[in-house]
């Protein structure tokens, strides 16, 4: 056991390495948005009166949260072109991790909401609220706080799966990673950097989560 | 070491500089002697050879060893090699001839003489057919795909334009999904590569448009036979000039002979 190790011989990628960082953060900061607007809007028609949205909605959330990411990915990238449905590898990337975190996202919220008494329905009918301004004003906001670790737990396994949209050549931080060890062989020194990028990532988006979840649902949370 | 043993492992020693000595004499006239032409063959590497469905070997290289030996008049021997043997067999006077897909190397050249070129080996890059894509400067701003960290991503990465769209996948299968689903206007890879592809689905598989690396196989000899290398050489020259070796390209590489052969 004499390995040497060479962080040196890295530095010349180091550009590299952080522009797929950049692209990781970009990916994130998009899926994250969209899928949790999806989840909520999702969670709405699960808890409401539409028979057949409901259904579908049901459907669409099984069959994601049923299925590989990887598989899903592949499906996009590889098997839609072939029914004329053609995207870049950004845009796959992307659609599969929104369809992805929409659908998690979705069960989780629809659990905040179920758990929110039907007392707060009743009384936001009773002042004379329509059933769109009760949910958004009245029942949303609890929900979403009592939910809000799990959440963003989600959003943080969805990040660390953006590791996955390497393997269609979107060139994000596990692609310059894998990229520069087929390049240089360090592979300890490439996977160790790399980690700990995805490590500070974790922590940080955590940390900024927890932070935007106690400026909008008080003191108490996190 | 006991000195039996020692002494056994002189007495073979010896042997085998008699066997090489006696092979000294003009082998292309031993040969005709005997009336067999003795073939080094690969049986695993498909399509240079492999088993067939009547479990008889079949492949480019068996096809032209058989062309070889019609020409040259006399019955032909395969003999199955792999990879690693292939070139003792030659040297140990087993075969007359290796034709092994093998490649032209500067340590075999110091044991073993080579015919010219037979059969196409390289990596290249491969388009749509029709597509009119002449040199690598025409790259530019073009989407290529190639499988990561292969021989083939290193040398497009070298040489192609700045601004070609490079994209790589994580294996050979992938690399394929991504041009037959068209993710990627090109594919970089080697021409066995898209041989398989053409065998499956002849529609889609894309052609040869530029080279990257070109290592094509030659027909291997004993060292200092030069009357055996140049019939050899004269049947190779005949076969490219009355497209016969087209024809087994065709055949069995599913691509035109390339014009690196015979040039």
């Amino acid at each position: 056991m004499t390995y040497q190790l060479n962080f040196s011989a890295l530095w010349p990628y180091m550009p590299e390495l952080l522009a797929g960082l950049w692209t990781t953060i970009e990916l994130t900061v998009m899926a994250t948005i969209g899928g949790v607007a999806i989840g909520i809007c999702g969670a709405a028609i699960r808890c409401g009166n539409h028979k057949i949205l409901r259904t579908t909605w049901g459907v669409y959330v099984e069959a994601i949260r049923n299925t590989p990411f990887v598989v899903q990915l592949f499906f996009i990238v590889f098997g839609l072109p072939a029914i004329g449905l053609k995207m870049t590898a950004g845009e796959a990337a992307l659609l599969a991790m929104l369809i992805n975190l929409g659908a998690y996202s979705t069960e989780i919220i629809r659990a905040g909401i179920q758990v929110t008494p039907k007392g707060q329905w009743e009384a936001g009918r009773v002042l004379g609220l329509s059933r769109s301004q009760t949910f958004l004003r009245i029942v949303l906001p609890p929900s979403l706080k009592r939910i809000y670790p799990s959440l963003v737990s989600q959003c943080i396994i969805v990040m660390l799966g953006s590791s996955v949209v390497s393997q269609v050549s979107y060139e994000e931080l596990t692609f310059a990673a894998n990229l520069i060890q087929s390049r240089t062989f360090l592979s300890f020194e490439v996977y160790l950097v790399t980690t700990l990028f995805y490590l500070l990532l974790s922590v940080a988006m955590r940390q900024l989560l927890l932070l935007a979840g106690r400026r909008f649902f008080g003191s108490d949370n996190g | 070491m006991n000195m039996n043993k020692r002494l056994l492992a002189w007495a073979g020693a010896a042997m085998l500089v008699l066997q090489a000595s006696g092979a000294m004499a003009d082998q292309l006239q031993d040969i005709q002697k005997r009336g067999v032409l003795r073939v080094a063959v690969p049986q695993d590497f498909p399509p240079f050879g492999s088993v067939g469905k009547d479990l008889q070997p079949e492949g480019y290289d068996i096809d032209m060893a058989q062309y070889l030996a019609d020409k040259m008049k006399l019955k032909l021997q395969l003999v199955p090699v792999t990879s690693a043997n292939r070139v003792p067999y030659l040297q140990t006077d087993k075969v007359d001839l290796v034709i092994s897909s093998l490649g032209k190397n500067a340590e075999r050249e110091k044991v073993i003489d080579f015919s010219n070129a037979y059969a196409p080996f390289f990596l290249g890059v491969f388009g749509a057919k029709g597509d009119k894509l002449a040199e690598l400067s025409a790259l530019s701003g073009k989407t290529i795909g190639v499988t990561r960290g292969a021989v083939e991503d290193l040398a497009l990465t070298d040489v192609a334009p700045k601004d070609a769209k490079i994209q790589r996948y994580e294996d050979n299968n992938t690399t394929l999904s991504a041009y037959l689903s068209g993710q990627v206007e090109y594919i970089a890879t080697g021409n066995l590569v898209v041989a398989a592809i053409a065998r499956m689905n002849p529609a889609k598989a894309p052609e040869s448009k530029v080279m990257l690396k070109d290592s094509p196989c030659f027909v291997g000899l004993r060292k200092d036979e030069p009357a055996l290398k140049e019939k050899v050489n004269e049947l190779i020259a005949e076969g490219v000039k009355d497209k016969t070796l087209n024809t087994l390209s065709e055949k069995w590489m599913k691509a035109p002979l390339p014009a690196s052969i015979g040039a």
